[in-house]
């Protein structure tokens, strides 16, 4: 009886499947992910290098190949030129102010206190809101008006009255003074930024062993040294990753200065992604939008090559 | 150089008593062991020593001082991580290098010193190295020059041999004894491995559950054990413990051989034994057998050596014996070790 159900499993060799051929199955189900990638990212990219070499409206279905004029006009506009200043200032500025802070936060998580979860809980919550909102938060905050911060330095006593300590006006006026604007823009980019900066520090500062850290501190480090000598340099590609991630996501992002100031007071933060989005989309110039948005592309090239290179440093220790 | 002493110490980590009111005293320059199975609070006891775990309760002193609230750094010891823990980013040089610094060692006197630490491990010529570059046992050597180079009063060692190959750790083990001989220092090695804790230790202190079985040498521990936990611990093959009524009878695999071979007048138990099988292993032979009228229960273990020329055969009852005083007895619910009683062999 048993012995007969047996034998026919015996005689029934297994045949050899889909799931035995490695080599096929590892084809087949890459497939979907580069299908996505072609069509998501390969075509849309490629159809900008089209636009940025034509003469694309919104208006006009017709269109032709003109070269590169819109390069040279769009190098030639001062705005331009401005917002890639500004590119370059809002990113660098933002991302060296969320490693240093993104630093200290992740190293005092990593610190055994009483209500460490709801510290971590906070420091998580601007990640999680959605950012047109939070920026809208801010914007009130901001409000050249009705700002809460004017409210308490105007009560502190440092605002709005003559000989004050920040000047006789009644307001700050965050948004409408070009200096200030930009500095209150990059603080609600900084905001923003450093929960997903701070847990990318987090897990590298977990993952250096605890005996090494142990070591360091029977060897007579504590403190300053023990950060600037074992684990600052060990840390130090997973920095530099969290530092390439967030130039990147500066680069490419417009959402916290198109809400606070849409590029003004008179295009003083004003950068290429708004810039970008002004031109090519509200104006109209598909164009010119196009080449504005890949002229940060070899740049944005360079940084992610570094990145992937940093990516493969840190396995080695 | 130091003596350092445990008083009633502690740690609990929530309900688990990881130690548990541990009282040890090292003498000048000893080389201490504490050995037990993973889980019986030894290295938890040398990391409080190092001052990188602050006991539940209980005093730590190094050379006769309180250092339960001084920090690892202030405590003039030196310790070596099961891991070697170097320091990934930094030459073999500026590992060695890297205590002394930290302490405020006059700068230009560090190069002296570092070449001193590296000469005494024969790995002077790896100083420009990254430890990755480097072989386990290389590791090994610029961990202990690391806690050489700073001339500890007490050296603190986390299984720094489980990371060598079987070969390797056997020459670690002899340059390890003789380099702590050499410059006596107090050393206290931690350890699972009972033949290492008997080839090195001058004292081995036997721990399980967080708490200290016995503390004595190495032959101590091994020919008197203090309970069954100890018996069972040290020896390979482990000591045979024969329940009885009342007591537990045991006695080591290499004290119990056939009847043919003893000749002096000492008073012998005798014990008819099947052997089922026999193990070769080079220099002895090990036969697994059950004493098959008496307890057909129980098995037993004996050792031979194999320059004793003796035939074996498998499954016939054979005649063993072992020598009266070479058996221990232990209290059966206990397990402790109680007054030596007639031991009843083949009837």
């Amino acid at each position: 009886m048993g012995g007969a159900g047996m034998a026919t499993a015996e005689e029934r060799p297994v045949q050899a499947g889909i799931r035995d051929r490695a080599e096929l199955l590892a084809k087949l189900m890459i497939v979907p992910a580069i299908a996505y990638i072609v069509a998501m990212i390969g075509f849309p990219f490629l159809m900008a290098i089209f636009y940025s070499v034509s003469d694309a409206t919104t208006g006009d279905p017709t269109l032709r190949i003109i070269g590169f004029q819109n390069y040279a006009a769009i190098l030639s506009d001062p705005v331009f030129r401005l917002a890639l200043k500004n590119t370059f200032f809002f990113a660098f500025v933002s991302q060296a102010l969320v490693i240093v802070f993104s630093r200290i936060l992740a190293a005092s998580l990593m610190q055994e206190f009483r209500g460490k979860w709801l510290a971590r809980f906070l420091v998580m919550l601007p990640w999680t809101a959605p950012i047109a909102l939070g920026t809208i938060g801010w914007l009130w905050i901001l409000d050249s008006i009705f700002s809460p911060i004017d409210w308490i330095l105007r009560n502190a006593g440092l605002l709005g009255t003559p000989g004050a300590l920040l000047g006789p006006e009644t307001n700050m006026y965050w948004l409408g003074r070009s200096g200030l604007a930009m500095a209150s823009v990059i603080f609600v980019h900084v905001w923003r930024l450093l929960p997903l900066a701070t847990v990318i520090q987090l897990a590298g500062l977990s993952s250096i062993p605890r005996d090494l850290l142990e070591s360091a501190e029977i060897d007579g480090a504590a403190g300053w040294r023990r950060a600037v000598e074992i684990t600052i340099p060990l840390t130090l590609p997973i920095i530099g990753i969290a530092f390439l991630f967030g130039l990147i996501f500066t680069f490419t992002d417009m959402a916290v200065v198109y809400v606070l100031t849409r590029g003004g007071p008179v295009h003083s933060t004003q950068v290429l992604s708004t810039w970008t989005f002004f031109k090519g989309i509200q104006g109209g110039d598909l164009a010119q939008g196009a080449a504005i948005s890949l002229f940060l592309f070899p740049v944005l090239a360079g940084v992610a090559t570094l990145m992937l290179r940093l990516a493969r440093r840190t396995e080695v220790v | 150089m130091a003596q350092v002493e445990v008083r009633g110490i502690s740690k609990h980590f929530g309900e688990v008593r990881a130690v548990d009111h541990v009282d040890i005293a090292t003498a000048e320059g000893e080389f201490l062991v504490l050995l037990g199975p993973s889980g019986c609070g030894k290295t938890t006891l040398l990391r409080m020593i190092a001052g990188i775990e602050t006991p539940t309760s209980g005093d730590i002193l190094i050379g006769g001082q309180v250092v339960n609230n001084l920090p690892p750094r202030a405590r003039k010891i030196a310790m070596v991580f099961q891991s070697y823990a170097l320091y990934p980013h930094m030459t073999v040089f500026r590992n060695i290098a890297f205590p002394l610094k930290a302490q405020g060692f006059p700068r230009e006197e560090i190069p002296t010193k570092v070449e001193w630490a590296a000469s005494t491990f024969g790995i002077e010529k790896l100083l420009h190295r990254k430890p990755r570059e480097l072989s386990g046992g290389e590791r090994q050597r610029v961990a202990l020059a690391r806690a050489v180079v700073r001339e500890p009063s007490v050296f603190l060692l986390d299984e720094p041999l489980s990371n060598l190959d079987a070969k390797l750790r056997t020459s670690a083990r002899d340059e390890l004894q003789q380099f702590q001989r050499r410059i006596g220092t107090t050393t206290i090695y931690v350890t699972h491995d009972q033949v290492e804790a008997m080839g090195l230790g001058d004292r081995i202190v036997v721990m399980k559950g967080g708490k200290v079985r016995q503390i004595g040498t190495p032959q101590e521990v091994y020919n008197e054990p203090s309970d069954t936990f100890v018996a069972g611990f040290l020896g390979s093959p482990p000591m045979n413990l024969l329940e009885r009524e009342d007591y537990i009878a045991g006695f080591r695999p290499e004290k119990f051989l056939p009847v043919s071979v003893y000749d002096t007048g000492e008073p012998l138990v005798k014990l008819w034994l099947v052997v089922h099988r026999v193990e070769h292993l080079g220099a002895d032979r090990l036969l697994y057998g059950i004493m098959r009228d008496t307890f057909p229960n129980e098995k037993v273990i004996v050792n031979i050596p194999s320059t004793v020329d003796l035939k074996i055969k498998t499954g016939e009852a054979q005649e063993f014996a072992v020598k009266e005083k070479d058996i221990k007895f232990f209290d059966r619910s206990t397990g402790l070790r109680i007054e030596p009683r007639r031991f009843w062999g083949t009837r």
